[in-house]
C-alpha cells in the first residue's frame, strides 16, 4: 500500500517534472515578448480545494520593484538548504534559466536590467485579478492571509492601517494572522479586528496577565469547501514583544507554543477536520522545525522571513509553502482531500508581473480612493538615485547604507544603526525618489531617529545580540530579520560561532581605528523598541538627506567581513 | 551548545564577552541537584518544564512543570544570583502534579527542573531561556 507520504513525493516529483508551477519555462515566451496573463495563471485544478495565500504585503498598494537577496546564509540544519540558496545556486536549484522572468521574480543578480525589461511587480489590484481568476476555477477557494498587511506605508501610517484593511476586506479573504500590525498600538488593534468580516487567529496570542488564550483571537476557524472539513490555524509572529515595542501591546503575549499547537490540532482533528492548514507568521525555518515536532498539520502557509519559493518543501508529511513579500507573489495549492486525509497537491507560486497582469477596475478604484487624500504628498519627487537602491540581504543593502548615511550626517553621529527589517522595495537606477519611496522602506509607528552615547563595549553587545537572533543554529532562538545595518563602523563576523564570539574586528570608518570597548561614541539611529524614544522621525531625517543630495549614488558597501559560512 | 572548559576560559578574558553568555548549570546548581537527590540518577523523561524559548520580558518568564506521579519538583534557574526558584511539594490527594509560577532571569540561561518520583527515582528537565535586548523584527 502506498503511503500518505509516497503520494505527496509523487506530487513534488510531479511538479518538478512537468513543471507544473511553470517555472523555467518562460525565457523563450518572455524573448518573443509573449508572456501572457493566461501562461501566469495556467493551472490544471486539481482535486477538491483549492487554497490561495498572500502575506506580508506590508502595504504595497501599487506595483513596486523589488529585489531578492543575494546573502541569506542558514545555519546549523539549514545550512545550504532552501530558503538559504540565493542567486545563481537557487536558479541552478530549480531549473531557472539566467534572464529569464523566473531570475528576475525569485532570485538576485542582474537586478536593475532585468527591471527595466520585465518592470515592477506586485500591486494589489493585479493580486485581485489572480484571486479572482482562481475563483472563477474553483468558486469557493479559501483565501489565506498571512499578516504583515497593515504595515509599511505613507497612506497605512495617516490611516492607522484603515486602508489596508479597506483593500483586503474588498479582496475577500477568509482568515488572517499578525505581526506588524500590533505596532499600531493594541487599542487600534482590537477595534480593526472587531471590524473584520473575517477570521483573526492566533493559537499563540495569549493574554499577557494571566497566559491564557486571547478572546479576540481564536486559534482556528472551521471550512467546510469542496465537501471538505477544512481548519485553519492561526500562527502569528511569536516574538512579537520582542521583536517590536512591547510597550505598544502589553496586553499581549505570544511565543511559538507547539505544544498548544499540537493541542489545537489534536483538538480540530477529533472535531472531525479533514485537512489542517496553519496560517504562520513565524518564518520559514521555525516552520520546518516547527512541523517537525507537530504532528498532523497537511499544510503550513509560511510567512515573515519573506522568502519566495517555486516548490512546497516537505517536512514528514507537511508541506511548507512560501508565498514571498510586498505583494509580489500569490500562491495557489490545490489539494486533493479524501477519506479524510490529503492524498496529493498542485502548487503554483504566482509572480505579479505587473505590466503582464491586468488591473482588477473594482480594486484598483478602491486603491485610488485610499491615496487619492494623499497624492500630492505621495508623489512629491525629493531627489534622484542613481544606484540600485534595495534592502534585502543579511548584513546590508543600499537603501539602509542610504539611511545610515542620513542618519551620519543629519544627526552629526560617529556610527549610525539601522535595523535589519525584510520590508521595503527597491528603486533602480535613474528612478525619481519620491516621498512615498522613502515611506516604503522607513514607515513605522516607532521611527524616531534618537542620538545617544554607547560605550564600544554596548556596541559590541548589541551586534552580538542581534546576530545570535539570526545565526542561532536552533530556529526556535531566531526572530527572522536579518542583521542591524551599520553606518561608519566595520567588523568581521563569523556566523558559525557561539553568540558573544562571532563580532571582531570592528573598527571605526573615518579614523580606521579600532573601536575600544571604553570609549564611549555618538550613536545615532532608528525604529528603538523602548519607550519614549526621541529625535525626528526617519523618514524625515531621510528626505532631508536626500534633498541636500539631489542625486544620490550608493555603491555596496564591503564593511562587513563574512566568515564561517 | 556544551562549552568546554578550555572554551569558557579563553572567552573569559574577554571581559565584554561575559555578560552575553548563557548561563549553564554551574558548581552552586550542580550542589543544589545533589543535595535534592542524593546523587541519584535522573531519568531524562517524566518530566516536563514549559517555558518559552525568548522571554517577552527577562523581570517575569511564565513557567509550568508537570511530572505526573511527582511528590516534589524543584525549579533552578541556574544563571540567577540565587538560583533556588521554588520546590512544589504534592501530598498523596494532590490531583496533579503540576505548577506554574514566573521567574525573573537575569540573563539568558537555563532553567532546570527535577521531579522526585512517589518511587524515589528523579527526573530532570531543563530548557534554555533566552533573555535578549530585542529589536529588528522582520
Amino acid at each position: 500500500m502506498i503511503s500518505r507520504r509516497d503520494f505527496l513525493q509523487v506530487s513534488m516529483a510531479a511538479a518538478a517534472l512537468t513543471g507544473a508551477s511553470g517555472f523555467g519555462n518562460w525565457a523563450r515566451l518572455a524573448a518573443q515578448q509573449s508572456l501572457t496573463q493566461d501562461q501566469l495563471l495556467d493551472f490544471d485544478t486539481f482535486g477538491n480545494v483549492s487554497l490561495i495565500h498572500v502575506t506580508d504585503i506590508h502595504a504595497q498598494l501599487k506595483p513596486i520593484y523589488f529585489r531578492e537577496p543575494s546573502v541569506n546564509l542558514g545555519v546549523g540544519p539549514n545550512k545550504g538548504e532552501v530558503p538559504h540558496v540565493t542567486g545563481a545556486d537557487f536558479r541552478k536549484l530549480y531549473g531557472i534559466a539566467d534572464g529569464s522572468p523566473s531570475h528576475y521574480a525569485l532570485s538576485s543578480g542582474d537586478f536593475a536590467s532585468l527591471a527595466k525589461g520585465y518592470g515592477r511587480v506586485g500591486g494589489m489590484d493585479r493580486v485581485a485579478t489572480v484571486v479572482k481568476a482562481i475563483r472563477a476555477a474553483r468558486p469557493d477557494a479559501l483565501l489565506l492571509d498571512g499578516g504583515d498587511t497593515w504595515h509599511g506605508s505613507y497612506t497605512c501610517y495617516h490611516s492607522q492601517g484603515q486602508d489596508m484593511v479597506n483593500v483586503m476586506n474588498a479582496l475577500q479573504p477568509d482568515a488572517m494572522t499578525f505581526h506588524w500590525e500590533f505596532t499600531l498600538g493594541s487599542e487600534r488593534v482590537n477595534e480593526l479586528v472587531e471590524s473584520l468580516p473575517f477570521a483573526a487567529l492566533g493559537q499563540n496570542i495569549f493574554d499577557a496577565e494571566w497566559d491564557e488564550p486571547s478572546e479576540l483571537f481564536p486559534p482556528y476557524q472551521f471550512f467546510e469547501r469542496g465537501g471538505v472539513k477544512i481548519a485553519v490555524i492561526g500562527q502569528a509572529f511569536p516574538y512579537m514583544p520582542i521583536a517590536n515595542p512591547r510597550w505598544m501591546f502589553p496586553e499581549y503575549s505570544f511565543g511559538i507554543r507547539d505544544e498548544n499547537m499540537q493541542a489545537m490540532v489534536d483538538e480540530v482533528r477529533a472535531q472531525g477536520a479533514e485537512l489542517v492548514v496553519c496560517l504562520s507568521h513565524n518564518g520559514f525555518d521555525v516552520d520546518k522545525k516547527m512541523a517537525g515536532i507537530v504532528s498532523g498539520i497537511d499544510v503550513i502557509l509560511s510567512g515573515h522571513t519573506h522568502d519566495a519559493l517555486p516548490e512546497p518543501v516537505l517536512v514528514g508529511e507537511t508541506i511548507i509553502v512560501a508565498s514571498g513579500s510586498n505583494g509580489k507573489f500569490v500562491s495557489r495549492v490545490d489539494l486533493d482531500v479524501r477519506d479524510g486525509r490529503m492524498m496529493g497537491f498542485r502548487h503554483k507560486l504566482i509572480p505579479i508581473f505587473s505590466d503582464v497582469i491586468e488591473p482588477d477596475a473594482e480594486m484598483a478604484a478602491v486603491i485610488e480612493e485610499q491615496r487619492a487624500p494623499h497624492a500630492d504628498k505621495l508623489a512629491e519627487v525629493i531627489g534622484q538615485t542613481d544606484s540600485l537602491l534595495y534592502r534585502r540581504g543579511n548584513f546590508n543593502g543600499t537603501w539602509d547604507d542610504l539611511i545610515c548615511d542620513a542618519l551620519l550626517s543629519e544627526r552629526e553621529a560617529d556610527i549610525a544603526m539601522s535595523p535589519g527589517v525584510r520590508w521595503g522595495p527597491s528603486l533602480i537606477p535613474g528612478d525619481d525618489i519620491t516621498r512615498e519611496d522613502i515611506w516604503n522602506v522607513t514607515s513605522m509607528s516607532y521611527g524616531e531617529a534618537y542620538r545617544t552615547e554607547m560605550t564600544g563595549e554596548f556596541i559590541k553587545v548589541i551586534l552580538e545580540d542581534v546576530a545570535d537572533n539570526i545565526f542561532n543554529p536552533d530556529p526556535y532562538y531566531q526572530q527572522g530579520g536579518d542583521m542591524v545595518r551599520i553606518g561608519g563602523m566595520g567588523y568581521h563576523i563569523d556566523v558559525s560561532r557561539p553568540q558573544g564570539d562571532r563580532i571582531s574586528k570592528m573598527t571605526l570608518l573615518k579614523t580606521g581605528e579600532a573601536i575600544d570597548p571604553s570609549r564611549t561614541y555618538q550613536v545615532a539611529g532608528w525604529a528603538s523598541v523602548n519607550e519614549g524614544t526621541e529625535g525626528p522621525q526617519i523618514w524625515d531625517v531621510v528626505e532631508s538627506h536626500i534633498r541636500k543630495m539631489g542625486t544620490v549614488t550608493v555603491n555596496p558597501s564591503n564593511n562587513v567581513e563574512v566568515t564561517g559560512v | 551548545m556544551q562549552l568546554t572548559r578550555r572554551e569558557t576560559m579563553a572567552l573569559g578574558l574577554g571581559a565584554a564577552i561575559i555578560t552575553v553568555l548563557p548561563f549553564r548549570a554551574n558548581a552552586a546548581t550542580e550542589d543544589l541537584i545533589a543535595e535534592f537527590t542524593g546523587g541519584a540518577d535522573m531519568a531524562e523523561t517524566g518530566i516536563t518544564l514549559t517555558a518559552p524559548e525568548i522571554a517577552e520580558n527577562g523581570n517575569t518568564v511564565p513557567i509550568e512543570v508537570d511530572a505526573a506521579g511527582a511528590s516534589a519538583i524543584m525549579v533552578l534557574a541556574a544563571g540567577n544570583p540565587t538560583p533556588p526558584v521554588a520546590t512544589f511539594n504534592f501530598g498523596p490527594l494532590a490531583a496533579e502534579q503540576r505548577a506554574a509560577t514566573r521567574v525573573r532571569l537575569a540573563g539568558t540561561q537555563d532553567v532546570i527542573a527535577i521531579a522526585k518520583m512517589e518511587d524515589g527515582s528523579f527526573a530532570r528537565a531543563s530548557k534554555t531561556v533566552k533573555v535578549t535586548i530585542g529589536g529588528c523584527g522582520g
